[in-house]
């Protein structure tokens, strides 16, 4: 072990954590105005992380005695966070700008709860993995609540908080449960553990058991998604959007890591668990979903659903099926940080809108951000050939290729149901009467965001080999 | 010499496919003033439509009729690790359509050069992206392509129907997609299946692949609830009436002259070479589904009040002959089935666009607004005869060749089902003419129409190519015959069900 080598390898945290704490200083040095300059910084300073992660070569290595790891799929999942805090930071400056929401500390608590996920995303012990999940979670909390003027706003990041503090105390738990059972915090330490007997204890079962609890709550999985739509609806967008691009990423790295890594010998216990998540989570994100108003919160629902098909390729438990989860979540990422662009621009005299209805006639008013829009929802329905048919696919294939045959059943039908309502925004803005005009313009980095995830969105079937072949590396870094 | 390599060479079938999409991309990228930007959309739709019919035109001529062999044929790597390619290539069977397919595109925008007058740029790009994705799954020669192209319509067949429908067009847009999606999640499961068992996507492998016959029958159900809701069969109908009424004039062409043979197409390709046992031993229900179909909506489309309606009912009774034919895997059913499907693509079409014309003219599709039109429309009652007829099937028209050849080989595998499905053709006879008889002959007694006029040139333009491809194939069906006669041979050789498969299901 060569500490030195090790600070290397950490590189991208570290730039995030001196370049977080020193904007910080900055910003309270200089009482008044800091906001734009911080934000720039800010995402200057993430896109620098940005290229150190993809610098430093993906192969792996141990860090610090094995208390963290980087690896190919730890570098393909940092690299996704950062894209989607980057993006979600720069579509939602303007709205802040509007809104007076100008705190310098906003961009900063991106930051540290970027450094977080990164942190999460290379954990490779249960300290670790808890430290990185909490330093995650804490700045998540406050920015729910940013708009502190706002009732909804103070709701949701009360909401997030105490059942965030809940899922955290079941997770805990469970820690203790598999370290008490096993002896050993590391990964490496309790796989080893489990290796040894056939049939694992159940104390280890149930603690892994606690654990996904706790994780499925992070990537808000049915039944721990109660928190998701009030909280989406009631954060300011800019924060939500976040909410459901990096985080969403992060934590499913880590599920993906806990499960194949310490607890990749108890595949057949974990499996059952993973399915019927997947089920519930797709059927709750069709269903509940038809009948909302707020569009907010019908992503949010959208955003539940896509869990659940993210997991049907963690349900198959093979090399294939984490490659179909790591496409899948690259593409929803796209996918979310281009619908909540378009949400971004949904603004009538000064006033943000958030109904579905008020989006009635964008298909007239106009049609750039209404092709943009519609790209995003066929994308969300699965239809091909756009993007998200394409993470479908991978999921579906993993699925049925060991025989999932009920699961696939399940959750092509229930995108059958999804797709009723994706269309239905199609249905307000191409169909219906226009009512209001948006107000132009839109903010000219919103358009950029917005403009590239459609370009990814449309032509992804063009040449996807790069983000298929990613995965794929990724995946096998992964599997054991 | 270079220059003939040149000929010989360039990708013939993806340029078919992708001058449309490049056209709906320009036309995409024309701005200023809307009347100005609708003059150029329309003039570069026809263009582009037009020279993708002179293309197809000239793939008919080049395409080498002597062999079973796909033929054009374009393999490019595209998603490696899965083993996805792109692959084209067309067979008899498949150019016909190509060729059809662009012909009433070419019809379709033809159509909408006046009656469209609201977001005609969007309407023209929605026609060339469709036409792409039409030509796309014809040529198609992988798995996954295909099903990309096949689903992929529903995006532009959706907007078409939903923006420029009619009174009830939301709910019908939806209620095609719903249906046509649901089907389609099926098919995609059952590729997948394929794909795993026989280790590739790639189409005439899976041909030649076999399956176990338990498994060959799941697979056949998976794919039959796609085809079946495509085609349309009994009971998986509905959801035509509503789209033909709702659709405009030229989406409905399209909708019975191209989406509608999608099915029997995939028929073709997937279920009975791919699986031939499961095939055999789903034929009685398919003759069953079919011979309902030909006579219950014969009876519905007799009681009809709307004349797209009535229309739409006859096609799905048109497709039941599709289906007998094709299953009953004689050469003469198969090449009776293909016939059909050519000439219900034309006849079907040029019916809907006789209603299109009065629509126009009147904004009603009802039988009841009309009578004695042959008064002041002589011209248009010449036209809407000669589709009526050939819809009927009266010899020496296209519809006659088909229906004949389907009744000849179903009377050689099953005497019921050529006599059950005769009374069909009957039936038409009493729907088509007594829909005649009530919108021409008669006196002209509806005030408003009193000052309705005959067809203009463009109307006249728009008919005569059709009536042409339907007398042709009519009179003179051995140029179409040729070109498909070896590839159904090759079909019913790889479709024959092995006999052990037989044993095997049967005993269960």
């Amino acid at each position: 072990m060569n500490p030195v080598s090790d600070f290397f390898l950490i590189l991208p945290e570290l730039i995030l954590l001196g370049a977080a704490s020193c904007l910080l200083i900055f910003g309270v040095f200089r009482t008044t105005n800091a906001d734009p300059g911080v934000t720039r910084l800010a995402v200057v300073f993430m896109g620098v992380s940005l290229v150190f992660v993809l610098a430093i070569a993906g192969d792996e290595k141990m860090i610090f005695e094995g208390l963290l790891i980087t690896d190919r799929f730890g570098q393909f999942m940092k690299a996704l966070v950062l894209v989607g805090a980057i993006l979600t930071l720069v579509m939602g400056h303007g709205y802040r700008e509007r809104e007076g929401l100008m705190q310098f500390e906003y961009p900063v608590l991106i930051m540290f709860a970027s450094l977080g996920m990164l942190l999460m995303v290379s954990a490779n012990d249960l300290m670790s993995l808890y430290l990185g999940l909490e330093l995650q979670s804490l700045p998540l909390y406050v920015i729910a609540a940013f708009n502190r003027d706002s009732e909804r706003s103070s709701e949701a990041g009360l909401k997030y908080f105490v059942l965030g503090a809940l899922s955290s105390g079941l997770l805990l738990y469970g820690c203790c449960l598999v370290y008490g059972f096993t002896g050993s915090t590391s990964f490496d330490g309790i796989s080893a553990a489990l290796s040894h007997d056939n049939t694992p204890s159940t104390g280890v079962v149930v603690g892994m058991v606690f654990l996904s609890a706790g994780l499925a709550f992070k990537v808000s999985a049915v039944p721990f998604h109660m928190w998701t739509p009030d909280v989406y609806e009631g954060a300011p967008t800019p924060v939500t959007a976040f909410f459901a691009a990096a985080p969403k990423v992060a934590a499913v790295a880590l599920f993906l890591r806990v499960l194949f890594d310490p607890f990749g010998t108890m595949i057949s216990h974990w499996q059952q668990l993973i399915i019927a998540i997947s089920i519930a989570s797709m059927l709750l994100g069709a269903f509940a979903a038809i009948y909302q108003t707020n569009i907010k919160r019908l992503m949010a629902y959208s955003s539940i659903g896509n869990i659940g098909y993210a997991f049907v390729g963690l349900a198959a438990g093979t090399e294939e099926g984490i490659q179909g989860v790591i496409i899948y979540m690259t593409i929803y990422l796209m996918m979310t940080i281009g619908s909540f662009g378009c949400i971004l621009s949904m603004r009538v005299r000064g006033q943000m809108l958030e109904g579905i209805g008020d989006l009635a006639g964008l298909g007239r008013t106009n049609p750039l951000m209404a092709i943009a829009l519609a790209a995003m929802m066929f994308s969300l329905a699965g239809i091909p050939p756009l993007a998200g048919f394409f993470g479908k696919l991978y999921v579906f294939l993993a699925a049925i290729h060991v025989g999932l045959y009920p699961l696939a059943v399940i959750g092509l039908l229930t995108s059958v149901v999804g797709a009723f309502y994706y269309f239905r925004i199609i249905k307000i803005m191409y169909f219906d009467e226009a009512k209001e005009v948006f107000d132009k313009p839109i903010g000219r980095e919103i358009t950029v965001v917005v403009s590239l995830s459609a370009v990814f969105v449309l032509l992804f079937f063009v040449y996807p080999t790069p983000v298929i072949t990613g995965a794929a590396n990724a995946a096998a870094a992964l599997f054991p | 010499m270079g220059w003939a390599i040149i000929l010989i060479e360039w990708p013939i079938l993806s340029v078919l496919i992708f001058l449309p999409l490049v056209g709906s991309l320009f036309i995409l990228s024309v701005r200023g003033e809307q009347e100005i930007v609708a003059a150029n959309a329309r003039a570069v739709a026809l263009w582009a439509s037009l020279i993708t019919f002179a293309i197809s035109l000239l793939l008919w001529i080049k395409f080498d009729r002597t062999t079973a062999e796909f033929q054009f044929i374009e393999h490019r790597e595209w998603i490696s690790s899965f083993g996805i390619s792109y692959f084209l290539g067309v067979d008899g069977i498949s150019l016909l359509f190509v060729v059809l397919t662009s012909v009433l595109t070419l019809i379709c925008i033809l159509a909408s050069w006046e009656s469209i007058t609201v977001r005609v740029k969007e309407y023209m790009i929605a026609f060339l992206v469709m036409e792409t994705m039409m030509i796309g799954v014809f040529c198609a020669l992988d798995t996954v392509l295909f099903y990309i192209f096949f689903e992929g319509l529903l995006i532009p067949m959706f907007l078409i129907i939903g923006i420029w429908g009619g009174p009830q067009r939301v709910y019908a847009a939806f209620k095609f997609f719903l249906y046509t999606l649901t089907g389609s999640v099926f098919f995609l499961i059952a590729l997948l299946a394929m794909y795993f068992e026989a280790g590739t996507t790639s189409i005439p492998e899976l041909m030649s692949a076999s399956f176990a016959p338990k498994m060959q029958l799941w697979l056949w159900l998976a794919l039959f609830a796609s085809f079946a809701v495509k085609v349309p069969m009994w009971p998986l109908h509905t959801w035509l009436p509503d789209a033909h009424v709702e659709a405009p004039t030229a989406g409905s062409v399209i909708l019975a002259g191209v989406l509608l043979k999608l099915g029997g197409y995939a028929f073709i390709r997937f279920s009975l070479p791919m699986l031939p046992d499961a095939s055999a031993y789903f034929t009685p229900l398919i003759y069953g589904l079919s011979i309902i179909a030909v006579i219950y909506t014969s009876l519905v489309a007799l009681m009809q009040e709307d004349m797209k309606k009535l229309i739409a009912y006859s096609s799905v009774a048109h497709m039941g002959f599709v289906t007998i034919g094709l299953f009953t895997l004689t050469t003469q059913g198969v090449e009776g089935a293909l016939v059909i499907m050519l000439s219900h693509g034309l006849i079907s079409s040029a019916l809907f666009l006789c209603v299109g014309v009065v629509y126009d003219r009147m904004q009603s599709r009802l039988i009841g607004t009309y009578g004695g039109l042959v008064h002041r429309m002589p011209v248009y009652a010449l036209v809407f005869m000669v589709f009526t007829l050939a819809s009927i099937g009266l010899p020496g028209t296209s519809g006659f060749v088909g229906e004949l050849l389907v009744l000849v080989g179903a009377y050689q595998v099953a005497t019921w089902v050529a006599a059950l499905a005769a009374t069909g053709v009957v039936l038409g006879a009493a729907y088509m003419l007594w829909l005649y008889g009530r919108v021409i002959f008669g006196t002209l007694e509806n005030e408003a129409l009193k000052s309705i006029l005959d067809l203009n040139r463009r109307e006249i333009l728009m008919f005569a190519p059709i009536i042409v491809g339907v007398l042709w194939l009519g009179v003179y069906p051995n140029s179409f015959l040729d070109v498909m006669h070896v590839s159904v041979e090759n079909l019913i050789a790889l479709s024959q069900p092995s006999e052990m498969g037989q044993t095997l299901l049967i005993v269960k």
